[in-house]
């Protein structure tokens, strides 16, 4: 892909406060987000990911760095004069305006004509399916409907970025997986760049093009949810985006000495001391005579339904969780306390940095 | 299961318990009757009665005193003739009201607003600086005024030293002291109303009005303003009113000069001794007030609908 960034970050820096008591909010950030892609921001609360949001939007200005836009400058732009709108974490509609005037209210700023806006708000209302409601307060709509108007809102002046706070957090699961199908859909059809926040990673490896994922005000690692699950980068980014293993080994080549003693093949070469890490569902169990496999005892047993967890621990008492399918009987022959072996599925074993 | 519906019993003392239930609201109709119905209906009755020789009125039915309120009697030719100097009093009254209001909003809105975005504990402080003054008597602060700006007072004395004015400005016993006096004396009353909705407007709304291309202006226009409209009617009345019947402050700034309706209403009843035209006036009074503030509350909802 070789389409031009709509968002640039360049080394972005934003401190609060000044001397011992300053927080530095974002600290050293660089993305390039993509024309018309779904761009999530993820990360735990208090990462930053707000404040890289507004600093886009043009709510704050960077202590250091620039933001790009469309290869632009557009670091000290006031947010009234950029192509960029938000869907706020709140939604912050306008309570005295009705529907249909909460939606026109960018046009009309922008001095649009008349039968424009007209025409325009119509066919918002009708992309978020809110026709009959037109005439309402926004007092008077559902959560999920206020959030529909918000979308509705930042949408109608057609900008260049759609910034989304946390716009889901609000709505109850159903209505929030509805909501992430729908999002999803107005994004490709409009084919505006959407920079999304999160901290639920499950609804970001759903919707994303690509995620970048943020802790402590650093970008810890960009990428495709596959290429991030798959290959994390480092212990925080494997850790925070589903379940996994770690393990401490000592590698040479494509072989690693685990600290029990046993050795497991890399897919990538490496030497030293590192940390390996092995997602639970390429761990398999294996009868003890495989080659390869590693002796370990159960530890305890968790059904999840079609899955189970099974806890291990190798001969050196190291945990290792297994998900495996649930067999039709809901038990295995699995017990407590019994011997059993496990494999690692190939080059599914990784090493990540600290 | 359990019967929802009620048995005949119960709904017999249901309606029992209705029909008398406006025994509970006895008190309050004994207290609006004593204290607002009665002596309004005294002042109407007054209002056409006839004049006595030494104030207080004789039992004859008389329309002198509404007529009184637009024409005098000449006592020569015992015609009668355009009372011009009444008009002149109700005209004043209107324009310094209104004058008096505007001044306090375009004051007040930006008080209200600095105080409304302070941290809880300054908000606290500045707020009950702003209230001090109603610890004071009226009159007290009606004369800290008087010696502010009269002929010898403190601000002509200061502008003179720097030598911006040679001679002292005639302020004292002008409208302009009494406009000076009356926004001073009711400004609070516009800021407090103004301060609790701008307190309860969600300041998040700033950004998503400059987010879609509002200036500042507009934000201010199209979003703050209509948002705590509530807050702005209620400081209007709260200013309007009581300037449209204001007696301290044009009695000691105007200097009985620059009379307004209370003044002039107190002289009926006082030097004028004419029981009637007083209560006329008084009655006048009240019914512009209530059908201004009519106009004012159905025009600033009406805006809204269009808005
Ligand atoms: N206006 C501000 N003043 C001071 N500190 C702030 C401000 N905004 C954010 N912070 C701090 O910056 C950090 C990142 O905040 P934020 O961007 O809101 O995180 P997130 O959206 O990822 O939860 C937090 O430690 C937060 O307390
Ligand atoms: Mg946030």
């Amino acid at each position: 892909m070789t389409a031009k960034n709509a968002i640039e970050a360049r080394n972005v820096v934003k401190a609060f406060g000044q001397g011992d008591t300053a927080v530095r909010a974002l600290d050293d950030v660089s993305v390039e987000i993509r024309q018309g892609e779904f761009f999530t921001l993820l990360g735990p609360s208090g990462c930053g990911k707000t404040t890289l949001l507004r600093l886009i939007a043009g709510f704050e200005m960077p202590t250091d760095g620039l933001i790009l836009l469309d290869g632009q400058d557009i670091t000290y732009l006031p947010p009234n004069k950029r192509p960029v709108n938000t869907v706020f974490q709140s939604y912050a509609l306008f309570p005295h305006l009705t529907v249909a005037q909460n939606i026109s209210f960018g046009l009309e700023m922008m001095g649009k004509p008349r039968a424009e806006i007209a025409a325009r708000t119509e066919k918002m209302l009708a992309l978020v399916k809110l026709e009959a409601m037109a005439g309402r307060k926004t007092s008077q709509l559902s959560g999920g409907q206020q959030q529909r108007v918000a979308l509705a809102r930042a949408l109608a002046p057609q900008p260049k970025v759609l910034l989304l706070d946390e716009p889901l957090s609000a709505l109850d699961l159903k209505l929030r997986q509805a909501m992430q199908i729908e999002l999803k859909r107005l994004q490709q059809e409009t084919g505006i760049t959407f920079v999304f926040v999160t901290h639920d990673q499950e609804e970001a490896l759903t919707m994303s093009d690509r995620i970048g994922v943020m802790s402590n005000g650093k970008l810890q690692q960009v990428g495709t949810a596959k290429e991030i699950y798959t290959t994390p980068k480092n212990r925080f980014v494997a850790s925070f985006i589903g379940e996994t293993n770690f393990l401490a080994a000592k590698a040479d080549g494509t072989k690693a000495r685990l600290a029990s003693g046993d050795v497991v093949d890399l897919a990538v070469p490496v030497s030293g001391d590192v940390t390996l890490t092995v997602r639970p569902e390429q761990v398999r169990l294996a009868s003890a005579n495989e080659p390869g496999a590693l002796p370990a005892t159960i530890t305890n047993l968790v059904y999840f339904g079609t899955d189970t967890h099974v806890h291990l621990a190798l001969s050196d008492g190291t945990e290792v969780t297994a998900r495996v399918q649930s067999p039709a009987t809901g038990d295995a022959g699995l017990e407590k306390g019994a011997k059993a072996a496990i494999r690692f599925a190939p080059g599914a074993v990784q090493v990540v940095g600290d | 299961m359990a019967d929802i519906h009620m048995s005949a019993a119960e709904a017999a003392q249901i309606k029992t318990s209705a029909r008398h239930g406006w025994l509970l609201s006895l008190p309050a109709l004994v207290v609006l009757a004593a204290a607002a119905v009665g002596p309004l209906l005294i002042v109407v009755v007054y209002s056409f009665l006839e004049a006595g020789k030494h104030g207080n009125v004789v039992g004859n039915f008389s329309t002198d005193g509404w007529r009184g309120i637009l024409w005098t009697k000449d006592i020569f030719t015992d015609s009668y003739v355009l009372a011009d100097a009444h008009l002149t009093i109700f005209w004043r009254s209107i324009k310094l009201s209104f004058l008096t209001t505007m001044t306090t909003f375009v004051v007040g809105f930006p008080t209200a607003w600095f105080i409304a975005t302070r941290p809880p504990k300054a908000r606290a402080l500045w707020l009950f600086l702003i209230t001090i003054p109603f610890w004071t008597n009226l009159l007290i602060r009606t004369y800290a005024i008087n010696e502010v700006i009269r002929a010898e007072g403190l601000l002509n004395l200061a502008l003179m030293k720097v030598g911006v004015i040679s001679e002292p400005l005639k302020l004292i016993y002008t409208d302009i002291a009494v406009f000076v006096g009356m926004t001073y004396v009711y400004l609070p009353l516009m800021v407090l109303p103004l301060f609790a909705a701008i307190d309860r407007f969600d300041l998040r709304l700033l950004e998503a009005g400059y987010d879609l291309y509002a200036s500042r202006w507009q934000v201010l226009r199209r979003i703050v303003l209509p948002i705590v409209k509530p807050g702005i009617i209620a400081g209007s009345i709260l200013v309007f009113v009581p300037s449209l019947g204001a007696y301290v402050t044009p009695r000691v700034l105007g200097g009985g000069k620059q009379m307004m309706i209370g003044n002039l209403i107190e002289l009926q009843f006082l030097a004028g001794k004419n029981w009637p035209l007083g209560a006329a006036l008084s009655m006048t009074l009240l019914v512009v007030v209530t059908i201004a503030l009519l106009f004012y509350v159905r025009a600033a909802n009406g805006e809204k609908s269009h808005g």
